[in-house]
């Protein structure tokens, strides 16, 4: 997919080590098994995952590196590249798909210029689905950041976009 | 403080079941499930806070989902010797009129969802309802009375909406590790493996496999062996895991120590999936406390049986909740399924002897063993026992959590429980099992959901989620959704899932696009039965499902789509316009007003028009008119 570059995560050199390290043996011991969820980790301190963090976590835990690359790209939630300020995550799942989801989603795309995947140009928003958070009952269902938009109607979506800068 | 006795529990259950049913004041539960916060119930909890700060007369607590989402936020206030009465809607900016009703006593029939007659659990009966001696309000309907309620009977579910989840005192107040410490203490684990055998409990996660052979198999293997709890809750449409971790993690918590103790092992993991925080963040503080009062570690209540539970949180694939892929996925791989010849029950996790249950499964287990094989075994039908939840979305009125005996008909849960289809728009499908499942028909609504009774109509049980769809729902869109879906989650390892599904998509949105021909519709067919004989995991052997029942009965549908060039349900864009009704449009204007291109125009209390060039088919229009005057062609 094509994504736009932004310039709001570090730049690699600026990979906090003093912080990779409490991710990989303070948090996680150091353990192979706990892998996906120092990626996690990782992602959740920068946003996405930077490259050299795996070539670091690599060293770190004695895993190969195409394996751990391989594991990063397999898991749907992790990002290779930097995203946007906010965050946007449609729920394309089946509760959500017959209620209308798919409209919503174009109307989001529709308005900020992006398709899904993507970052708009000034890097506030990605977009981004995702195929059930658990709310179904509510759906369609968006995620913006960690706030939960339920019952959302595509005449909704400017008015709702409007509150994250 | 450590619990050593079933003495121990009944000091604590006392006291907690006091605060829980007698007050000292007015007791508020807000439901603060992930459900609940996005209908808006957090505002609803700060505010009430904020007025009413811990130790104020009035106590504000927050509790799981008690399932009728629709209604959420939902908000229970009891006091003793009065009523429990549970309000619905209550977005923080209705709390007052909320407040006021309860203590003046108006207890007006616009606020509230429905009064309790009884709020023990199943394994609550040997002590008194508190209930017992309070008039009941007139006019406001008892939970039960209300149809979402009416056939529900809560094992799995029984304490979320009751309880505080992070309350480890809460859970024992209502009954909770009783069932654990007592076998313990008196039980060995042939006898637990019997009574869960002779009770019919089968695998609430998929398949349905009987949980007590499992666990009988696993525990005849020799090594290192591990009790592992499913939480991947993949199934898009399907959210009683969640609910259940969110609302009462203990109850699975004490699940898988009963597990453990049977199979003899002394390391658990739970593997929840990342979408679900919140349900992770409960999970983490009652291990803690389970930990803090010795129900988790080493010497378990005083015994010399150890059980520790690791948590680790999936990363968003599907295949991940098969037995195989998640256990290479907790051992920190890629998540690809491998070839059972070898059952994991044997070498699974780490090649150690592993059993893996779903969350629902657990959450039944300390029930069966404090009520008995039998109780549970004379709910359900011949070869499907107990209860089960179902998660009623989609196109459904009353949407939320339902719980039912097995053998309660799909026509009582969606009609009944559901109340029908809203905006008197037609029934048209169910679809259940997720992107293994199928569609079922209205031609079947009379039948008994069981797991062998909804694979013999196509489709299957899976998770419980039941989605409702109606003359809206494209069909051939549906299938094309999900093998869109399973085409992302497929690992790729074997060709007939990874190139099959691939291919099935493609002459499916051809025939969406409308560039579909004569033969597609056998060429599906034929590619499916092939992609359900050669695949590898579940996951490439029922893709093909959602694509064959749909062929199987709304084959009338793909038709209109492949000769006609329609698509009837207004769904797939090339294939459809919408119009304006002649005789149906009142000239409101609504429509006009909330079009993004204003493809619509017309004068108040004229008839309007459509101007096809500038519209994209959003369907804003479609929704938005009360008198179906947009219409598709
Ligand atoms: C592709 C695929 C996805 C699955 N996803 C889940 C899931 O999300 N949750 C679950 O409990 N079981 C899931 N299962 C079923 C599990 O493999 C397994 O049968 C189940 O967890 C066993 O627990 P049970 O016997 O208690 O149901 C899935 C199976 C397949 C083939
Ligand atoms: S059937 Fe599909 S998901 Fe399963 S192992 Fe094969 S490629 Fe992977
Ligand atoms: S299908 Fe959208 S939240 Fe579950």
């Amino acid at each position: 997919m094509n994504k736009e570059p932004v310039a709001i995560a570090p730049s690699p050199e600026e990979l906090d080590y003093v912080e990779m390290d409490k991710i990989i043996e303070e948090t996680y011991g150091s353990d192979k098994e706990n892998l996906i969820m120092m990626l996690q980790g990782i992602q959740g301190r920068y946003n996405y995952i930077p490259r050299p963090a795996l070539a670091y976590l690599a060293e770190k835990t004695g895993v190969p590196l195409s394996r751990i690359y391989g594991i990063a790209t397999f898991y749907a939630t992790f990002s290779l590249e930097p995203r946007g300020r906010n965050l946007i995550t449609v729920c394309l799942g089946t509760a959500c798909h017959v209620r209308g989801a798919k409209r919503v989603q174009e109307q989001i795309e529709q308005l900020l210029h992006i398709s899904n995947g993507q970052t708009t140009e000034d890097g506030s928003f990605t977009l981004e689905s995702v195929r059930c958070i658990g709310c179904c009952s509510l759906g369609p269902v968006v995620k913006i950041n960690e706030d939960v938009h339920a019952r959302l109607s595509p005449d909704q979506v400017a008015k709702t976009l409007e509150r994250y800068e | 403080m450590r619990i050593l006795s079933v003495k121990d529990l009944e000091k604590i259950s006392e006291e907690f079941n006091e605060k829980l049913s007698f007050p000292q004041g007015v007791k508020v539960n807000v439901g603060m499930a992930s459900c609940g916060i996005a209908a808006g119930a957090r505002a609803t909890l700060e505010r009430a806070l904020k007025e009413h700060p811990a130790g104020d007369s009035i106590e504000i607590r927050q509790t799981g989902c008690i399932g009728f989402c629709e209604e959420e936020p939902l908000v229970e206030i009891l006091a003793k010797g009065k009523p429990r009465v549970v309000y619905k809607r209550v977005t923080e900016d209705k709390l007052p009129d909320v407040f006021q009703d309860y203590m003046e006593e108006t207890f007006s029939k616009k606020l509230i969802l429905g009064q309790m007659r009884d709020p023990r659990s199943v394994i609550e009966e040997d002590r008194p309802n508190p209930l017992e001696k309070v008039n009941p309000i007139k006019g406001i309907p008892f939970l039960d009375e209300i149809p979402f309620y009416a056939h529900q009977i809560k094992i799995a579910l029984r304490n979320c909406g009751y309880i505080d989840p992070d309350s480890i005192e809460e859970y024992i107040g209502r009954g909770g590790y009783f069932a654990f410490v007592r076998i313990l203490a008196e039980m060995k684990h042939e006898e637990i493996i019997a009574t869960i055998k002779k009770s019919g409990l089968r695998g609430r996660g998929g398949g349905g496999f009987p949980t007590g052979i499992k666990w009988e198999s696993c525990r005849k293997h020799p090594g290192e062996r591990y009790v592992i709890c499913n939480a991947d809750e993949g199934d898009p449409g399907a959210y009683m895991d969640r609910s259940v971790l969110e609302g009462d993690p203990h109850s699975v918590l004490e699940g898988m120590l009963i597990a453990a103790y049977a199979i003899g092992s002394s390391q658990g993991f739970i593997y929840v999936r990342n979408e679900y925080p919140l349900a992770v963040k409960r999970l983490v503080s009652a291990l803690k406390q389970a930990e803090d009062f010795g129900l988790l570690g080493d010497n378990i209540a005083g015994s010399d049986f150890g059980f520790h539970v690791k948590i680790s949180t999936g990363a968003g694939a599907f295949v991940c909740g098969e037995s195989t892929a998640l256990m290479a996925s907790l051992e920190g791989n890629v998540g690809r399924p491998r070839a059972k010849y070898v059952h994991t029950v044997e070498k699974g996790f780490r090649d150690g002897p592993s059993n893996l249950n779903n969350v629902e499964t657990y959450a039944n287990v300390p029930v069966i063993m404090l009520k008995g094989a039998d109780w549970f075994s004379s709910m359900g039908t011949k070869y499907s026992k107990g209860t089960k939840v179902f998660s009623l979305v989609g196109k459904v009125k009353n949407t939320g959590l339902v719980e039912v005996p097995m053998g309660t008909t799909l026509r009582e849960i969606i009609f009944e429980m559901g109340g029908g289809i809203p905006k008197k728009r037609k029934f048209k499908a169910v679809q259940t099992g997720g992107p293994s499942g199928g569609c079922i028909p209205e031609a079947f609504l009379d039948l008994q959901v069981g797991y062998d009774e909804l694979t013999k109509v196509g489709s299957m049980m899976g998770s419980g989620g039941m989605i409702v769809m109606d003359q809206g729902t494209c069909m051939v869109d549906l299938a094309r959704y999900f093998l869109d879906f399973l085409k992302g989650e497929s690992c790729g390892q074997c060709t007939p899932c990874r190139e099959g599904i691939k291919q099935m998509l493609d002459v499916l949105t051809d025939i969406c696009e409308g560039r579909g021909k004569e033969g597609d519709i056998e060429l599906l067919e034929e590619m499916g039965s092939m992609i359900q004989k050669f695949s590898l995991c579940g996951l490439g052997t029922s893709a093909p499902n959602p694509v064959l029942t749909t062929i199987l009965y709304f084959r009338d549908e793909y038709e209109a789509h492949i000769y006609d060039k329609k698509c009837p349900a207004g769904v797939c864009k090339p294939l459809f316009h919408y119009e304006v009704d002649e005789k149906a449009c009142t000239g409101c204007h609504v429509c006009a007003l909330k079009c993004p291109q204003q493809a619509i125009t017309g004068e108040k209390k004229k008839l309007h028009t459509l101007d096809q060039e500038k519209c994209i088919k959003c369907g804003i229009c479609y929704d938005t008119c009360k008198f179906d005057a947009i219409v598709v062609k």
